[in-house]
């Protein structure tokens, strides 16, 4: 079992997101966080990758407390967030070779074959402010590759994608999975994958829509 | 690559893509500084006497200002979240961090200095203890900035409260790197105050890196 | 001890106790002033040096060294806060700052008021006077990170990590003043700090005002402190009905939540 989350309570402005939350995620699982707007899904993976610590109960890594299991715990999990966590002025593979040394990772002609998985041959050396959105995504997709993380976090990883790159990321999610790895994401995509999807429902937990 | 040598590297980069950071501080400090002889008068006497602090002052002023690029862009785009989120010793990349903020906004003050030290009639003899001075001093009011950017980065209206933060904790580098001018130029030895801004410059690279760690981590969670 | 301290980390504890204290507190504090300030203020003879004009030193003195120690209380409540995660240590915290800033606002004020006459100036760059004014600078500093934050728990984090920043540069910054006024030494060697050796009669109104004002200090941290109990605590039983004894129940703080 690689994260174990015991009874978690966060609030929020005064409002309860979630409360007596259990879950675990084990090997070879995708897990989809489900919610309405404003449900708490972002703070909850926020929570669960250590971003946020305002919360009470526990979230394990293998066993051990997050907090204690830090390094283990960043170096096995990846995190992508809303924002692209891209330097516009760097080019692509300024940026990916960046984050490679910040994952302790030392290959660089690995950054090649991960821009290319996602459709972005021969756009290394472009500067990040030149490409468009989409681009920029894929460009933060490709640290998802290189990441060398079992457990991918993933905060609307569909966001800016055209119909091709969704479906090329479905199968790279899926992929993932079968390999060992596991993953949690949000999204408002309905997914389609080659794959068993489990869920979290925020909204169900917080009883406002009825089971 | 090692963590730190990329950081460096990626610093830098960063910073010669946009050279407005470097220069508008710089050109921040040239003009505050002509300012005074306009509002004091260019009474050369005068100005020798007032020089080494209006120096200082102008430089911490503009350390200050020039803090903003620290952190800021990183927290916008979401590259601050994961550094925080490397399996990498933080310590030594936030080191990294602010050494290549310090070479492209400090060092250039070190190098400036002279040039206004003398144009506001400074003894010749306080113009060297004048930048071993700032060469100590200025790291330690970058480390020190960068703390008060770390708590204030995250938030949406901060305005000048770093400048509330962190002028009185300059207070100390201000006091001593005069000191040393003002021992220079009246024959006296320097290198008790120069040993004494080593040992707070010590203790800034032993300190602060903590205090700005904690404040990202909580900069980041808002 | 250790118990009875442990048990002060609990909000409700807190509250309780220091409802019970707070009566005696404010009894001995008061003799203790009225005693100090009346004997100090009219009834102590002249100093040699100063003549009358010693005297606002019974309340300046006292003032400036419970804001220094205010200072390191806030530093200290900090430490305990980010360490041990006590949430009471960050009520009192926040009760430090603006109490803090008018004990140091008051030395400033007395030691204006000691000068007109003294050096006929109402502002002298000396060293006590100097790192006062920093003094209130950082309370100052505290309090505006605090109300920059809109969440109160990154804020209690924010701030607990610039007292623990600021309590290493006090020692520091009081070390630096001191020197640098030595260097700029101006016409008057008469620091506001005299150690000349009083008779008792002197120094004995002191402790009483001393005294006096430290316990006026407490008692105003712990009002700020158990306020702010009040308003954190403002969903749990307890001061439910506390409030609803004491206002009736018209007010219910549970409005809104499941």
């Amino acid at each position: 079992m690689m994260l174990t989350v015991n009874n978690l309570y966060c609030e929020r402005d005064e409002r309860v997101l979630f409360q007596n939350l259990d879950f675990a995620v084990g090997e070879g699982e995708i897990w989809q966080i489900q919610g309405s707007n404003g449900s708490g899904k972002t703070t909850l993976l926020r929570i669960l990758c250590g971003l946020n610590d305002d919360f009470s109960g526990e979230v394990l890594w293998q066993g051990e407390e997050q907090g204690k299991a830090r390094q283990a715990f960043n170096q096995h999990v990846f995190y992508l967030g809303h924002a692209p966590a891209i330097n516009k002025t760097l080019t692509a593979k300024e940026n990916l070779s960046w984050h490679c040394a910040s994952r302790g990772l030392t290959n660089s002609d690995q950054i090649k074959a991960a821009l290319n998985s996602f459709n972005l041959y021969g756009y290394e050396d472009m500067p990040c402010y030149l490409m468009s959105a989409g681009q920029q995504r894929r460009v933060s997709l490709a640290r998802m590759l290189l990441s060398q993380a079992k457990l991918w976090i993933l905060d609307e990883p569909f966001t800016a994608l055209d119909k091709q790159g969704v479906m090329e990321l479905e199968t790279l999610l899926a992929e993932h999975a079968r390999a060992g790895g596991a993953i949690i994401l949000t999204t408002h995509h309905s997914l389609q994958m080659n794959h068993p999807l489990q869920a979290v429902d925020l909204d169900l937990l917080a009883g406002l829509v009825a089971a | 690559m090692s963590i730190i040598a990329a950081t460096l590297r990626r610093e830098l980069l960063i910073a010669f893509r946009s050279p407005g950071e470097i220069i508008n501080p710089l050109m921040f400090f040239v003009i505050a500084v002509s300012l005074f002889p306009l509002g004091v008068g260019a009474n050369q006497e005068f100005l020798s006497e007032i020089a080494a602090g209006v120096i200082w002052v102008t430089a911490l002023l503009a350390v200050m200002l020039s803090m903003d690029s620290l952190f800021r862009a990183d927290y916008e785009d979401g590259s601050l979240e994961q550094l925080l989120l490397s399996p990498q010793p933080l310590y030594f990349v936030i080191l990294a961090k602010v050494a290549s903020h310090w070479l492209v906004s400090g060092l250039p003050l070190v190098i400036l200095a002279p040039i206004f030290a003398s144009m506001l009639s400074l003894p010749a003899e306080g113009i060297l203890p004048l930048m071993a001075a700032l060469l100590i001093g200025t790291p330690i009011l970058t480390m020190l900035g960068a703390v008060g950017m770390a708590l204030t980065v995250g938030l949406s209206k901060s305005g000048l409260l770093l400048a509330v933060l962190i002028l009185p904790l300059y207070i100390p580098v201000l006091v001593f790197g005069t000191g040393v001018v003002d021992s220079a130029l009246n024959s006296l030895a320097t290198s008790g105050l120069l040993a004494l801004l080593g040992a707070m410059l010590i203790l800034a690279l032993c300190l602060t890196p903590l205090a700005i760690i904690a404040a990202l981590r909580i900069s980041v969670s808002l | 001890m250790w118990q009875w301290l442990f048990k002060l980390s609990s909000p409700k504890w807190f509250y309780t106790i220091s409802g019970q204290l707070m009566p005696w507190l404010i009894a001995i504090t008061s003799i203790l002033l009225v005693i100090g300030l009346v004997w100090g203020l009219a009834f102590t003879p002249p100093d040699y040096q100063m003549g009358e004009n010693y005297r606002i030193a019974y309340i300046h003195v006292p003032a400036a060294s419970i804001a220094m120690g205010c200072y390191y209380m806030m530093a200290g409540m900090a430490a305990a806060f980010l360490i041990w995660r006590i949430k009471m240590a960050d009520m009192v915290a926040k009760a430090c700052a603006p109490v803090g800033m008018t004990f140091t606002a008051l030395a400033l004020f007395t030691g204006s008021v000691w000068g007109i006459p003294t050096w006929g100036t109402w502002w002298i760059w000396d060293a006590r006077l100097t790192s006062t004014l920093i003094m209130l600078f950082l309370f100052i500093g505290v309090m505006a990170l605090r109300s920059a934050y809109d969440s109160e728990a990154a804020g209690a984090k924010a701030c607990a990590v610039l007292s623990l920043v600021g309590v290493v540069n006090v020692p520091i910054i009081k070390y630096s003043v001191e020197w640098w006024n030595t260097l700029h030494q101006g016409a008057s060697s008469l620091s506001l700090s005299n150690t000349s050796a009083n008779p008792p009669e002197i120094w004995l109104p002191a402790f009483f005002v001393g005294f006096g004002l430290f316990g006026f200090y407490l008692i105003a941290i712990i009002l700020r402190t158990r306020n702010e109990i009040l308003i954190r605590e403002r969903r749990t039983e307890w001061v439910d009905e506390l409030l609803s004894t004491n206002f009736g129940n018209n007010i219910s703080t549970n409005e809104g939540l499941g």
